[in-house]
């Protein structure tokens, strides 16, 4: 995960602690390394160009010209600026007594939501709490059968009828609320951020089942659209969070800071593989020190 | 980026802006702003900037071998390969389609036997375009599946023979040799197949798509790219580096989730929405 912001971001700074007295020209210069970095392993243009922005002003502002070895302080503002970018993360996953807590996914087409639905649904399983997956795509053949087979296979029930999604999300709410499952998650279809009918679609959801918390799932290969995406749904649902899924490839994932760094949404989860086991926290602080390659 | 005035450093900043902004990633962004200083420094510009870059660009795309290389006599053989959720199935569904309005017939082989549903969804399709399909249960070995559809391509006369094959990450070595097997089975069954190897790449993908492009050629020698979901905001700009560097063509774009929204590469079109703000 993240290998190649590694990669990059190492060159850059085996380059900056090679031009030994840094000064002021030497720091601009060093953070267009950083920046160039950060642009190939997907990180929105605009956020690059803010974060490094950020950093040249605190850096400067430190009198790093005065320090012995001023290209380790660079590389510890850039960490801990990665950090407070990405972070703080609230792992926990709501509880209430009165009803069931649910929660929605959403997000593009393909980015993970289904195999993320299970994924959630097993791991509240293995907390000894009692979740149903609800069918909410009715609109991509065969996506109602996916989540049947996975619910069977990780023993969850599955709430489907064919009509409509936002009746399917409702219905589902009263039916784990008489079969005393404590949580539900809607599985919604895929969806662009552009198409307005379909966004309504969900803000109807929304304002009819009231979710807990509402998920952006995202492709951790996405490039420079993350801050696109991540704003419309933001604009459209208040997300409470992002899950960033298919990590466990080279993807360098860009997309954790874009994702942060325009709405402020928090990563909360990532998608490690196929497999319904393979959902894991996201840390902020290993990710931004697997970026800098510590 | 409208062409009046002087193509000075602010001029060129915007443009590496907006190529980054579409995807197109450092190293082609470097080309492309370098030809544009080289061509016009300091020139004063009155429109003819907006029409070099765009030519510059189209002609970075262009393909001499559009469409599919489809074979007069015995069965087209097209492999459909790409990550995981990249538009694959949907491009099969589009595809045959395309293929079956034409009057040809089209048979499809339901490899993915891993993804949940991954057969019904074919099967979906297949249904509501009315041509036939080959598969077996969930679990099967696909290697098996492509086998029988090969046979079946043969003895029964269909035209055009497409393979599905599950979403992988060409990081997983050894779901990359089963897609390699899939392939060797294929050209074993089908002198000169498959014919295709399309690498169905999702247009929001940043600069992992050189990567996938690089492993899947180097795994099934890729011969063009399908670009889906360009119906989004997406610009696909990753399309260059992957031309430049490994000659593989852009052949088809996909324009939304139902089966006629497929449509050939157009360099032209392709080029004028990449510097369109959404
Ligand atoms: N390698 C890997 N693959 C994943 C991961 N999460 C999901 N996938 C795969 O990505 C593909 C798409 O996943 P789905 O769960 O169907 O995505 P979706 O968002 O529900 O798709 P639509 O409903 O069509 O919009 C499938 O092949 C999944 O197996 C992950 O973390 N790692
Ligand atoms: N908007 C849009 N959506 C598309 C397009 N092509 C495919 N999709 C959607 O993207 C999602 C994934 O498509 P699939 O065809 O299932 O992708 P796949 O590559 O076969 O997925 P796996 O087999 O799980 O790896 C589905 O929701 C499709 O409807 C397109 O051109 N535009
Ligand atoms: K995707
Ligand atoms: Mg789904
Ligand atoms: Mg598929």
């Amino acid at each position: 995960m993240f290998e190649g912001i590694t990669k990059s971001l190492g060159e850059a700074f085996k380059k900056l602690r090679g031009r030994g007295r840094l000064t002021a020209e030497n720091v601009k210069d060093g953070l267009r390394e950083v920046r160039r970095a950060f642009l190939e392993a997907d990180v929105n243009f605009n956020v690059a160009t803010d974060f490094i922005a950020r950093v040249e002003a605190k850096s400067l502002g430190q009198d790093v010209l005065a320090r012995v070895d001023p290209s380790e302080q660079i590389v510890k503002n850039v960490y801990e600026e990665l950090c407070a970018l990405m972070g703080p993360v609230d792992h926990k996953i709501p509880q209430r007594a009165d009803r069931p807590v649910v929660l929605m996914l959403c997000g593009l087409q393909g980015s993970g939501k289904t195999t993320t639905a299970a994924k959630l649904a097993l791991t509240l399983k293995g907390q000894n709490r009692k979740p149903m997956l609800a069918a909410a795509d009715l609109q991509r053949p065969g996506a109602v059968e996916q989540l049947k087979t996975l619910g069977e296979q990780i023993g969850v029930p599955v709430y489907s009828e064919a009509t409509n999604p936002v009746d399917v999300c409702r219905n589902a709410v009263a039916q784990a609320k008489r079969t005393l499952c404590d949580i539900v998650i809607l599985d919604t279809a895929g969806r662009l951020q552009i198409d307005d009918a379909l966004m309504d679609e969900l803000k109807r959801i929304d304002k009819l089942v009231k979710p807990d918390e509402c998920y952006l799932v995202v492709d951790a290969m996405i490039g420079q659209e993350a801050a696109n995406v991540a704003k419309a749904f933001n604009d459209a649902l208040e997300l409470n969070a992002c899950i960033l899924t298919k990590l466990d490839g080279d993807a360098r994932g860009g997309a954790a800071m874009s994702i942060k760094g325009v709405t402020g949404v928090p990563i909360k989860f990532i998608g490690m593989g196929e497999k319904v086991d393979k959902l894991e926290d996201f840390i902020p602080e290993r990710m931004a020190g697997r970026i800098m390659g510590q | 980026l409208r062409g009046k005035g002087r193509v000075d450093q602010a001029f060129l900043d915007e443009l590496e802006k907006r190529l980054y902004l579409a995807d197109v990633g450092t190293q082609a962004t470097r080309l492309i702003v370098d030809r544009v200083r080289q061509a016009f420094r300091d020139k004063e510009i009155t429109g003819e900037v907006e029409v070099f870059v765009k030519a510059q660009l189209r002609e970075l795309l262009t393909d001499a071998t559009p469409g599919i290389n489809y074979q007069p006599t015995g069965p087209t053989v097209v492999m459909i390969a790409g990550v995981n959720g990249s538009g694959k199935t949907t491009s099969i569904a589009k595809l045959a389609n395309q293929l079956q309005s034409e009057g040809k017939k089209v048979l499809l082989a339901a490899c993915d036997t891993f993804r949940a549903a991954a057969v019904e969804q074919l099967t979906v399709w297949a249904g509501r375009i009315g041509c036939e399909i080959v598969k077996q249960g969930q679990n099967a070995d696909p290697s098996a599946v492509a086998h029988d559809a090969c046979e079946k391509a043969k003895a029964r006369g269909f035209d055009v023979l497409i393979v599905d094959t599950a979403g992988r990450l060409h990081t997983q070595t050894h779901l990359m040799k089963e897609l390699e097997k899939i392939h060797r089975i294929v050209a074993r069954q089908i002198p000169g197949a498959p014919h295709e190897v399309l690498l169905v790449l999702d247009a929001t993908t940043g600069q992992n798509a050189l990567t996938q492009a690089e492993q899947f050629s180097k795994s099934v020698k890729c011969t063009g790219i399908v670009l889906s979901k360009l119906d989004g905001t997406a610009k696909g700009g990753s399309v260059f580096a992957i031309k430049q560097k490994l000659g593989l063509p852009v052949k088809f774009v996909g324009l939304g989730e139902q089966i006629g929204d497929m449509e050939p590469f157009d360099p032209d079109a392709f080029v004028t929405a990449l510097f369109e703000k959404e």
